[in-house]
């Protein structure tokens, strides 16, 4: 989505205005345009009446935050240990190698947002990959291009 | 509809309970995350309509839960009152095992637990030796009721513990059973939760007396996920803890901070306060006691060093979450410089169990300085993956082969990693060591949070020390020098050696560097991170040797160290290995023995792993 000044006033005042909850803001912000654009941190310094410099380094410091734009589809593949043990680091490089772009870069074509993480908190389930809100468990290098399929239409 | 009073509390129960019949046939579906994963709510779609349509629906209810614990194994269906146990279910199962369990009453074989292919069934599931060995206190909830009604909680005797807390026991009496239940916090430290409280009830709150208590559910361990299904599958041991917390601390505004990645335990945790709410076990006037308390949820914004506490609280007050250094403790000045207690979930979900049961019936069970159960998420390299609660004092031994079922696939076992990356590996001499908080340290390493990570003949150890050295560079915040610099140049010293480029020295070099950390370091992330690393070497120093001595990988994984070839005599000629190798490094014919171009390999190990039959060799 588009930035919008409305949406940020909406997500300000969801919160009451309150400065002290301006990383809650920033988590609305990025749900609601898949990264932080750089007018809604302008307006939430102004806003809130907080420095830019300072949400600056809230947005750098939180995985949870992109400064630039992320692809339609996010995949999350999972660096933790549980997963590293089973091969998490060989499933990423098969994703890489797959989308042609690097860990934490999005494909030309704004498809895929390429990530590792770590630890998604269903190691039960290692090595797991998260697409978007949904968790393909004990992950092969044979079924990334299956897993590619499904979100490519 | 408000409680106004304890006994009405009571009330609500019986009429609960009255309304509900124990022999009831009910379907339990797993709703937990990982059984999510794999498709569990379909298949609970299913038994209703395939109920409906069998006109059974009047009869038999079907109820989502939250994690059994035993997630690997999932979608697991449990069948009450007979407590049958099925795992992996699913869509094309559900009309038999409806037929067999409910018109024939013999359970449906296909679905029934076997520890591996080749073992015998074992139909119910308190007889599984994954269940049979733990003990369920603080997981006693999870996977029986339903996370979103609180109903079910307060049939189970929930919110009994608050009530008797106002009922009749003054701050200090509760205070002092936690004391002599000897509670330790499950978040890592081990701290005397007592003790903690106390200090925090005889701090200074300031013109307003505020204090504030939080719950830390950020779980930041990888490999490590007991916070997460306690919060979402048993939502409300969690709150009544930290009312009773509360009301024992003096404090009337509580937060539970969770990560971002755990979107269902904010749901049910949101719903479970919205409810607690309404019965007015929250909020203004709890019970009619005159006491009032309410909780906020924080989502996290994913980033490890945020469950240390300092950090944490920052990230409470809107702040990039930077530890500070502790010349004062949160204990005095915490969230808004005011006297903060900050517990782990699972410390918090300890809590009503202690005020119901009493000091002496918790401290019954644990070693000496260790009381009561811990949960461990047991992952890696073991037959029966997924959650379990111990008490204290049981053996690695126990654990791992006891309940976890030993070691897949006849391989041996390695090592068993605890603590997170605060923690070490423990070598197979140690296996029977008891499991407590200071057993553990004393072994070089650390309870954590409960982690447990098993890992086979095929885990390289210096892959795992750089591994977990690798996370922290990502994960510090780099405030601090010894710190930020300090995993950097571990980082390069261990990467050097799984290169194969390795000095003479260098283990000594890793030792120093480690050292200063401990030393100079502002926070426990910087303060602890050499453990892996001083723990693998003190254990698997001959592995450390062989790379950098021989330039050899032991365990075959280092990329640097290692070749691929086919061995001609088992390879079956499938293609499945010519299909994934991304480098177009094998050839062969269909039927025929196919061979690896040792030019053209990249060592990305996919032929490895897909060969049915074992062919490809690693050296
Ligand atoms: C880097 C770092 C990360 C931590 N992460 C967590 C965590 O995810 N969850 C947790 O409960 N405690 C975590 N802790 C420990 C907490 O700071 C704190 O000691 C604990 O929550 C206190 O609760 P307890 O007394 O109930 O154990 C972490 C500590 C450090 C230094
Ligand atoms: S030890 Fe590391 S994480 Fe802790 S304050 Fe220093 S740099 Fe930050
Ligand atoms: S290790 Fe990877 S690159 Fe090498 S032969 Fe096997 S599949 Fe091909
Ligand atoms: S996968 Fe194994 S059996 Fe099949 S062709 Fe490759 S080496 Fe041979
Ligand atoms: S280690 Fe991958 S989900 Fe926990
Ligand atoms: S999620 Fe179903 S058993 Fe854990």
């Amino acid at each position: 989505m588009n930035y919008s000044e409305k949406s940020v006033d909406k997500i300000v005042k969801d919160h009451n205005g309150d400065a002290s909850k301006v990383i809650l803001m920033l988590q609305d912000v990025q749900s609601e345009f898949r990264y932080i654009p750089r007018e809604a941190v302008k307006k939430l310094s102004d806003d809130l009446d907080i420095p830019e410099a300072r949400i600056y380094h809230i947005a750098t410091f939180y995985k949870a935050f992109s400064l630039v734009p992320r692809g339609e589809h996010e995949i999350r593949v999972c660096l933790g240990t549980a997963c590293h043990i089973k091969g998490g680091k060989r499933i990423a490089e098969g994703f890489e190698r797959a989308l042609k772009v690097k860990a934490g870069e999005t494909t030309k074509d704004k498809k895929f947002t390429l990530e590792t993480v770590n630890c998604l908190g269903a190691c039960a389930l290692a090595p797991l990959v998260q697409v978007d809100e949904e968790n393909h468990s004990k992950m092969t290098i044979e079924k990334i291009d299956k897993v590619l399929k499904q979100y490519k239409k | 509809m408000r409680l106004e009073t304890p006994n009405k509390l009571e009330e609500l129960r019986k009429s609960i309970l009255e309304k509900q019949d124990p022999n009831k046939q009910k379907i339990l579906v797993c709703g937990g995350t990982g059984c999510i994963s794999n498709g569990s709510l379909e298949v609970a779609k299913a038994f209703e309509a395939e109920l409906k349509s069998q006109k059974l629906k009047a009869e038999v209810e079907v109820k989502i839960t939250g994690c059994h614990g035993f997630c690997e194994r999932g979608p697991l269906v449990v069948f009450l009152p007979q407590s049958i146990f099925y795992e992996r279910v699913d869509l094309k199962g559900v009309p038999d095992i409806l037929k067999e369990t409910l018109i024939s009453g013999v359970p449906h074989d296909k679905y029934l637990y076997r520890m591996t292919k080749k073992d015998d069934p074992i139909t119910k599931e308190e007889d599984i030796p994954f269940y049979k060995n733990q003990l369920r206190w603080v997981l006693r909830h999870n996977g029986k009721i339903d996370p979103t009604s609180i109903d079910e909680y307060i049939a189970q005797g929930g919110y009994s513990a608050l009530a008797k807390a106002l009922n009749g026991l003054s701050p200090e009496r509760i205070v002092d059973e936690i004391d002599k239940a000897g509670l330790r916090g499950r978040g890592g430290g081990g701290f005397s939760t007592a003790r903690k409280w106390r200090s925090v009830k005889d701090a200074d709150g300031g013109p307003d007396n505020i204090r504030y208590v939080i719950c830390n559910g950020d779980e930041g361990d990888p490999g490590a996920f007991m916070d997460r299904s306690l919060m979402e599958g048993d939502p409300h041991s969690v709150i009544e803890g930290m009312i009773i917390g509360a009301y024992a601390i003096g404090s009337n505004k509580g937060y539970i901070y969770v990560r971002m990645e755990y979107p269902l335990a904010v749901k049910h945790l949101d719903l479970a306060i919205k409810s607690a709410r309404d019965y007015g076990l929250l909020g203004e006037n709890i019970l009619g006691s005159g006491f009032s308390f309410d909780i906020e949820i924080n989502r996290g914004g994913g980033a490890f060093v945020c469950g240390e506490s300092s950090a944490l609280m920052a990230s409470i007050m809107g702040r990039a979450g930077e530890p500070r250094a502790k010349y004062v403790h949160s204990s005095e000045k915490g969230l808004n410089d005011l006297p903060t207690n900050l517990n782990n979930v699972e410390t918090w979900a300890n809590v009503p169990l202690i005020i119901n049961r009493g000091a002496d019936w918790f401290a019954a069970v644990g070693t000496e300085k260790s009381k009561g159960t811990k949960v461990f998420s047991l992952v890696g390299s073991v037959n029966n993956v997924g959650l379990v609660e111990v008490p204290m004092g049981l053996s690695l031994r126990e654990i791992i082969y006891g309940i976890g079922g030993g070691i897949p696939g006849g391989k041996k076992f390695k090592a068993v990693q605890t603590g997170g990356p605060s923690g070490g590996c423990i070598p197979e001499a140690h296996l029977d060591a008891p499991v407590d908080f200071d057993e553990l340290t004393k072994l070089g390493s650390m309870m954590g949070s409960g982690g447990m990570i098993v890992m086979d003949e095929k885990t390289c150890m210096v892959d795992v020390a750089k591994y977990f050295i690798n996370f922290l560079v990502d994960e510090s915040c780099g405030k601090c020098t010894p710190c930020r610099e300090g995993l950097r140049q571990l980082l390069i010293v261990l990467t050097r050696i799984t290169e194969g480029k390795g000095k003479e020295g260098d283990i000594e070099l890793l030792k120093d560097i480690g050292d200063c950390m401990t030393w100079g370091s502002l926070c426990a992330l910087g303060g602890s991170a050499s453990n892996p690393v001083i723990s693998t070497i003190k254990y698997f120093r001959d592995e450390y040797e062989a790379h950098i001595k021989e330039k050899r990988c032991p365990a075959g994984v280092c990329q640097d160290l290692i070749t691929f070839s086919i061995i001609e005599g088992d390879c079956i000629g499938c293609g499945r290995c010519l299909k994934v190798c991304p480098s177009s490094a094998i050839t062969g014919e269909n039927k025929k023995p196919h061979v690896i171009d040792e030019k053209l390999c990249i060592r990305c190990r996919a032929c490895y792993e897909v060969c049915p039959v074992d062919a490809v060799m690693i050296e």
